[in-house]
This record gives structure tokens, C-alpha cells and sequence, in this order.
């Protein structure tokens, strides 16, 4: 309800949003002419798409693996890769930013990049293994018999199979970066500001119709992936 | 091996490893410079159990707890109404959940900052109406906190829940009933038990992360309203006392290292591990 509420007022004429004086795209051009929220928007967007593409790949491989073999410390491996998930996410934020400062690695891009992807991973993982656990071992074997090297294998038979988990887990990892606001807080430099930074600032500052215009823009790409999602599910059953 | 490889070096350099650091960094003085510095000391544990930062602890909790609470309250029953409709209502009240689940929670605290402010859309509506002569304050204070917590949490109750209700065995509630019990016993005595997996991963789901969730006491409380993930934030960022903020970082993430494991104990006699 209230974000039905957030959509109306952003074709709302007047500045003070609360009273309705007439329609208007007004805001939405606005929004169109700030070039800092234009920057923050491909900044999150660059950011999601690379820290996406690694995340999945360091996790596909590491479901893979975990399924696979069992190897001394793997209970170790598990633990260390479920309690990302599970502990506070401020916690993660300022430890990354207590290492970058040690290291003394400027915040930017890069700070925001390695963030975003150490908090995907095991996202990445638990999907991916959900999916693998129906796998039928026996075709890769078969594949092995028929003289596919590990290699082949994995790439022409394990990833085939294992695609639509694969497509889930990256579209999750991309939302995940699109929407996070506390660990981008810490990470972020003052050149790296993403759209959920963006947002905080504008929203402390005052409210504007431009932030229900551009509030209602991300709520249409949202709904637009929830709907991508469903169908990757839909095809999954 | 080399499937293992990349994310084992991957989260003990980026997470393994800042966390140690964190935990040092809580052993250390503060340098005048808002650095840190020797010598090593167990201070800035001790001092996070003085009264004052004791009780933001403690308001948090509290605070945490009714989220928790009331995102059950009103979580549950709709919850059971989704898992109850017939398939192609079903489908249409999941979006009701997913849609705000999916919504970043900034967009979502926002929106109830345009509903609750002095010049928000509940004042002007009961101004117009003449309810009211002077707009309410309905923003900047504790209750004004609940409601951005409860609104941003309720998917991460309601998707477990929906989940196990969905399991529910119903020939079960029928035999319950043909045995003679009331609606009501039959849902204290069969459907809540069995759908107490749910309720306890979801409340595990509402309950630590609104520990820490910092920007909606700031955007909605005010300045009046500190928990605890805003005094760790401002240790870090504002007061540039690290080796305070890592302790209260720390004793955070214990807090939630226990309600975990109490949770796997509970949920191990239940025999039902949903989370992990």
C-alpha cells in the first residue's frame, strides 16, 4: 500500500507531494537531467554485472566441488560460507572496511566490486547446490567413460544440467548488488556512490518528488527481474 | 581440487581475514589521530557494558524483539490465507510478498516517510477530513522505527512460514477435528506445532537483521533513536573510534552466534533444519 501510494505522488505536480494538483512527468525528466544519479545508476549497474558474473563463477565451481568430493575441513569450508549469510551485515561492512584500510586500498569501484561479490558467493553456493542435489552422477560418469577429459565434462554435461540453478543464482546475486545499501555504505568511495547511496543521501536531505519517480523507476526494474525469475522457476518444475 | 580452490581464497582473504582483523583491531587503544595504537587492552569491552551503550544494546533487542513479535502476528494468518486460496489467487497475494521483498528496503522505508511526515499524506488526509486541527507527528520516534522495521522485515517472516503452513499435512487438521477438538485447540495443539519450523526460521530471519539495520533509525527516528548498528556505524564513521566500534561489532555478532545456535538446538529437536 504504501508504495501504491509512492507511484501515484510521483506523477504528482506539486513539491510539497502530499496534496494532489495535477499529473505531470515533470519528475521523471528531472530525474533524467541529474547527472549524479545517472552516475550512481551505472555505477550500481557496473558494479552488479561484474561482481555478478564473478560471484557466480567462484560459486558455481565451489557448489560443484563441495557436491562432488568430501575433503578433510569441508564442515570448516560449510561454516565459513553459510555464516556470511547469517551473521549481521554490519559486521560485514565495517570488517571489509577495517581490511581495505589496513591495506590502504582506496574505497572505490574495486572495494565495492570485492564486497559486493565476498557477499554473493554463498548465496551463489546454496543455490547451486540445491539444484545439484537431484544430479544424476552416473551421465558424468558416462561422459568420462566415453574419454571426455575432466574439463569436458564439466563444461558439455555438469553445466548443462546445472544451468537454470545457475541463471537463479546470478540473477540473485545481481539483485543483491542492485539493492545493497549497508555494506556499499562502508565500501564505497565518495566516487563510487551506488543507487541505494544515492537514495539515503536524497531521502536524509528532504523529500522530493524526484525520489518517487526514481523509486518508482527501480520498482518497474524489480518487478520486471521478479518476473524473469518466476519464469526460470517455472521452467525448473 | 581446483573447484575449491578459488572461493576457499576467496572468503578466507575477504571475509575470514577482516573479521580476525576486526577482532584484533577490539584489543587495541584508540590513537589520538583516530587510529589505533598499543597497548593492548580489554577496555572497550568493558566499556561497552556501561549503562549508556549498555542500553542501546538493550533497546535494540527490544526493538528487534517486537519486530519479530509483530511480524508474526500479522505474518502468520496471512501467511495461512496464501497457502489456503485456491492456486490462481495463490499466485497473485505471493505477490503481495515478493514484490516489497524484492523492493529495495530504502524505497520501502521511504515510502512510509511520505505517509507519516508533518506535511505526509495521513496528516492531510485527516486535515482535510477535519479530524484533526494540528498535524500529527507521526515521524521521528520509536514507534514511527517499528513500523519502517516490521514493513522492511515482513517478506523474511512470511516466506517460511508459508512454506511449512503450505507442508501442512491437511488430513491431519481433519482428523483432529473428527476427534472432536475446537478450531482452536486444533491449532495450538496440531497446526501450530507442525508449522514450528517456519516460525522459528522466520523469526531467526527478522530478528538478527533488524539488529543491525542502521539507515531506518536514521531516516525514521530521527536523531532520538539509537541502536546498535547506529552506534557501531558512528564509531567507525563519526567519533573514528575503531577499536570501540570492532568490540561492539563483536559482541553483536556473539549475540547472533547464540541466538543461531540456540536456534539449531531447538530446531534439531523439532527435526527440522530450514535455514541451514
Amino acid at each position: 500500500m504504501p508504495i501504491a501510494i509512492l507511484i501515484l505522488y510521483s506523477f504528482n505536480q506539486s513539491k510539497l507531494n502530499a496534496v494532489w494538483t495535477g499529473f505531470t512527468l515533470d519528475w521523471y525528466l528531472k530525474l533524467m537531467q541529474n547527472s549524479d544519479v545517472l552516475d550512481a545508476m551505472r555505477t550500481s549497474l557496473l558494479v552488479a554485472l561484474i561482481s555478478t558474473i564473478a560471484a557466480t563463477m567462484i560459486g558455481t565451481l565451489a557448489a560443484v566441488g563441495m557436491y562432488r568430493y568430501h575433503f578433510r575441513g569441508k564442515t570448516a569450508l560449510d561454516a565459513m560460507l553459510y555464516l556470511p549469510i547469517v551473521i549481521p551485515e554490519i559486521v560485514m561492512g565495517i570488517s571489509l572496511l577495517a581490511l581495505f584500510a589496513q591495506l590502504q586500498v582506496p574505497l572505490g569501484y574495486f572495494t565495492l566490486i570485492a564486497a559486493h561479490i565476498t557477499f554473493s558467493v554463498p548465496f551463489v553456493v546454496v543455490v547451486v547446490r540445491a539444484r545439484m542435489a537431484g544430479f544424476d552422477r552416473s551421465i558424468e560418469e558416462a561422459a568420462m567413460d566415453l574419454g571426455a577429459t575432466p574439463w569436458q565434462t564439466f563444461v558439455k554435461v555438469t553445466v548443462p544440467v546445472i544451468a537454470p540453478g545457475i541463471l537463479a543464482s546470478s540473477l540473485l546475486a545481481f539483485t543483491l548488488s542492485i539493492d545493497d545499501v549497508i555494506i556499499s555504505f562502508f565500501v564505497a568511495g565518495p566516487s563510487s556512490t551506488t543507487l541505494p547511496l544515492k537514495i539515503f543521501s536524497m531521502v536524509k536531505f528532504g523529500v522530493t518528488p524526484e525520489i518517487n519517480a526514481l523509486s518508482t523507476l527501480m520498482l518497474i526494474v524489480t518487478l520486471f527481474l521478479v518476473i524473469i525469475a518466476e519464469r526460470i522457476r517455472m521452467r525448473k518444475n | 581440487m581446483w573447484t575449491i580452490g578459488p572461493v576457499l581464497v576467496w572468503m578466507v582473504a575477504l571475509f575470514l581475514l577482516p573479521l580476525v582483523l576486526v577482532l584484533a583491531v577490539s584489543f587495541f587503544s584508540r590513537s589520538s589521530f583516530g587510529g589505533i595504537d598499543l597497548p593492548l587492552t580489554l577496555d572497550n569491552y568493558i566499556r561497552f557494558f556501561d549503562p549508556l551503550y549498555f542500553k542501546i544494546l538493550w533497546v535494540s533487542c527490544v526493538l528487534a524483539f517486537f519486530t519479530t513479535a509483530s511480524c508474526l502476528v500479522f505474518g502468520y494468518p496471512f501467511a495461512y490465507i496464501i497457502a489456503r486460496s485456491p492456486a490462481k489467487y495463490r499466485n497473485i497475494l505471493m505477490l503481495l510478498i515478493i514484490v516489497p521483498f524484492w523492493t529495495n528496503s530504502l524505497i520501502r522505508t521511504y515510502a512510509w516517510i511520505v505517509l507519516l511526515r508533518t506535511e505526509g499524506v495521513i496528516n492531510t488526509l485527516l486535515l482535510k477530513l477535519g479530524l484533526i486541527d494540528q498535524p500529527l507527528s507521526l515521524l521521528y520516534n520509536e514507534t514511527a522505527v517499528l513500523i519502517g522495521l516490521i514493513y522492511t522485515m515482513l517478506p523474511f517472516m512470511v516466506l517460511p512460514l508459508y512454506a511449512s503452513i503450505e507442508k501442512l499435512d491437511r488430513t491431519l487438521l481433519e482428523a483432529a477435528r473428527d476427534l472432536g477438538a475446537k478450531p482452536w485447540q486444533t491449532f495450538c495443539r496440531v497446526t501450530l506445532p507442525l508449522t514450528a519450523p517456519g516460525i522459528l526460521a522466520g523469526s531467526l530471519l527478522v530478528f538478527i537483521p533488524s539488529l543491525g539495520l542502521f539507515f531506518i533509525p536514521d531516516l525514521m527516528g530521527g536523531s532520538k533513536t539509537v541502536l546498535i548498528g547506529n552506534l557501531i556505524k558512528n564509531q567507525f564513521l563519526t567519533a573514528r573510534d575503531w577499536p570501540f566500534g570492532a568490540a561492539s561489532s563483536i559482541i553483536l555478532m556473539i549475540l547472533t552466534l547464540l541466538f543461531i545456535v540456540g536456534y539449531i538446538l531447538v530446531s534439531k529437536d523439532k527435526q527440522g533444519k530450514e535455514l541451514l
